[in-house]
């Protein structure tokens, strides 16, 4: 019965001649290579659909590597003196730990909604889509729409800071959640125990360090999106500053600094996270 | 566990917890920043959403024009990250601990991702708009050096969890450094490398709305033009297009990466 099986017609590939196809590759060796053909057809195709208005290609280059070589090689302020550089950098990182903290509060609540093994099926299913949707507007639209209605200032940079913050975070916390070993939650759940009981005694506990993590990992992302937002929605703090002096008094020197000091936060930050996702995370999860 | 470590337990959450509090005060003071009042902005700006932004009939008329720019986006993000993709799968062999040269090239290829990584997309936007203009150039360049730092770091880890037997199995039979890279390191890892890839197209659609609206590109531009105009109907229209791009996106690459990996 197993050489008949091994031999039905469909299963073997032909090629057109007749000829048995050895080269025939499995599922997955075809939609990487599909998939790879079709990007670089599209990278291909993305130059012929670009906007060329006004490059000279060559001059900017050169004025590029310039520009790059004053703002490494010779920083310096001019419109702002080294306190108030701290200072700005301290309210970008405000921004940061005030939309992660804010973040994780509301992440954690809506995460047990959306894990499966705590909660209803259509209730995590709800959770999920609105999540989908709240990380597909990128962060500057609903710091930009929410200034509209707050105002230009912290609160509409928090605010919109936070969408994708807790989109983000409700996507790692809830699968930690469904990671906590079921034979857990089903002890606690014959012991009795309340919906609330089984969250608070048995899987925060196994959890904790997990959130803890994945809350600093957000906080590293959440510190290069308060720059942004600082340059890009008048959020303030140091990504004002940079767009200003690049914007505004083309102060190439005052620029490299500016970009110093955000590389030292940011790699300072990286350092940490690093050290963090060695120590707690197990290797399935420490690649994303 | 004791009654000691329970008691020691509870002090230490305490304690963080505090921490956590004063963190957060800190913050807050030195952003302006005031719980009460941005909680009692949210329904506000809710109704002003409900209210404000909706897509009327006359803001369909710009639909083409809206399409041709976000079109120009996707095509500039795509572009971006498969040449990033390009450039750090070279990085990412030179950089990874089993497949590196030397240990200079090793700690070049990292410098390199590290430093393009933590400088903000923001940052080199900027730094490029000053000569490159305002032109899809600019935007390009600003996604492509951003990736590059992502890329590498993402493809070093794939890279170095390649499994070593086929690696050691190939030089046992005396293949060169070259064929090692194309017959053992890179079937293994490819997988696991497209799935970054696509996972950093999506990234970028969206970075490139943020680098679009400072360098003056693509649908960035029209949102930061129409938002600026205050002609609402139009920002969401645009949004609108920008959600439906980003979902269809994440759908293809979730039924890439199912298969895949």
């Amino acid at each position: 019965m197993e050489m008949v099986k091994e031999l039905d017609p469909a299963l073997i590939k032909r090629k057109r001649n007749g000829q048995i196809n050895i080269k025939s590759g499995n599922k997955i060796d075809s939609v990487v290579k599909w998939t790879i053909w079709v990007l670089t057809a599209l990278t291909i195709l993305a130059f012929f659909f670009f906007d060329y208005t006004g490059l000279q290609l060559e001059r900017a280059v050169t004025e590029t590597l310039h520009n790059i070589r004053v703002m490494f090689f010779e920083p310096g302020l001019s419109h702002f003196s080294w306190g108030e550089a701290f200072y700005q950098v301290g309210v970008t990182l405000g921004l940061g730990v005030l939309a992660t903290i804010f973040g994780a509060i509301i992440a954690f609540f809506l995460s047990l909604m959306a894990a499966e093994n705590l909660s209803k099926p259509w209730l995590s299913n709800t959770v999920r889509v609105v999540v989908a949707f709240i990380r597909a507007v990128p962060t500057v639209l609903w710091v930009l729409i929410f200034a509209i209605a707050a105002g230009l200032g912290s609160e509409a940079a928090v605010l919109g800071m936070l969408f994708h913050s807790v989109a983000y975070l409700v996507k790692a916390f809830s699968e930690s959640f469904e990671e906590v070993n079921p034979g857990i939650i089903e002890a606690l759940r014959a012991t009795g125990s309340s919906w609330w009981h089984i969250v608070i005694n048995g899987v925060l506990p196994s959890t904790f360090t997990y959130l803890l993590s994945w809350t600093f990992l957000r906080f590293e992302i959440n510190f290069s999106v308060a720059v942004a937002m600082g340059a890009a929605a008048g959020a303030g703090g140091i990504g004002f500053e940079l767009f200003m002096a690049s914007g505004f008094y083309f102060d190439l020197r005052e620029v490299g600094f500016i970009t110093y000091a955000i590389l030292i936060i940011a790699i300072i930050l990286e350092v940490i996270s690093t050290r963090l996702k060695e120590r707690y995370f197990p290797s399935s999860v420490k690649t994303r | 566990m004791d009654a000691k470590q329970m008691r020691k337990n509870k002090w230490q959450t305490t304690i963080f917890l505090i921490l956590i509090i004063l963190i957060t005060y800190l913050s807050s003071f030195i952003t302006n920043f005031n719980l009460i009042e941005s909680i009692a902005t949210i329904p506000a700006a809710f109704s002003w959403i409900f209210s404000n932004l909706l897509i009327t009939e006359e803001s369909l008329q710009k639909l083409p024009q809206i399409l041709e720019k976000l079109g120009e986006t996707i095509f500039m993000s795509i572009a971006a990250t498969t040449l990033a993709a390009v450039v750090s799968l070279f990085l990412a062999i030179m950089g990874s601990k089993t497949t590196k040269v030397n240990q200079t090239f090793s700690v070049i290829a990292r410098f390199i991702a590290s430093f393009s990584r933590n400088i903000p997309v923001v940052a080199w936007s900027l730094i490029l708009l000053i000569s490159f203009g305002q032109n899809s150039v600019t935007g390009f360049l600003a996604l492509f050096v951003a990736t590059v730092g992502f890329l590498t770091r993402a493809f070093i880890e794939s890279v170095d969890e390649a499994n070593q037997s086929s690696v050691e199995a190939l030089t046992a039979t005396g293949a060169t450094y070259f064929h090692m890279i194309s017959k053992a390191v890179i079937p293994q890892s490819l997988p696991q490398m497209l799935s970054w890839i696509l996972f950093m197209i999506e990234t970028n659609i969206r970075s490139a709305t943020l680098v679009g609206i400072l360098t003056g590109t693509g649908i960035g531009y029209m949102f930061d033009l129409y938002y600026k105009n205050m002609n609402y109907n139009l920002v969401a229209l645009i949004t609108f297009t920008i959600i439906i791009a980003v979902i269809a996106i994440e759908l293809v690459s979730n039924k890439i990466r199912r298969v895949i990996l």
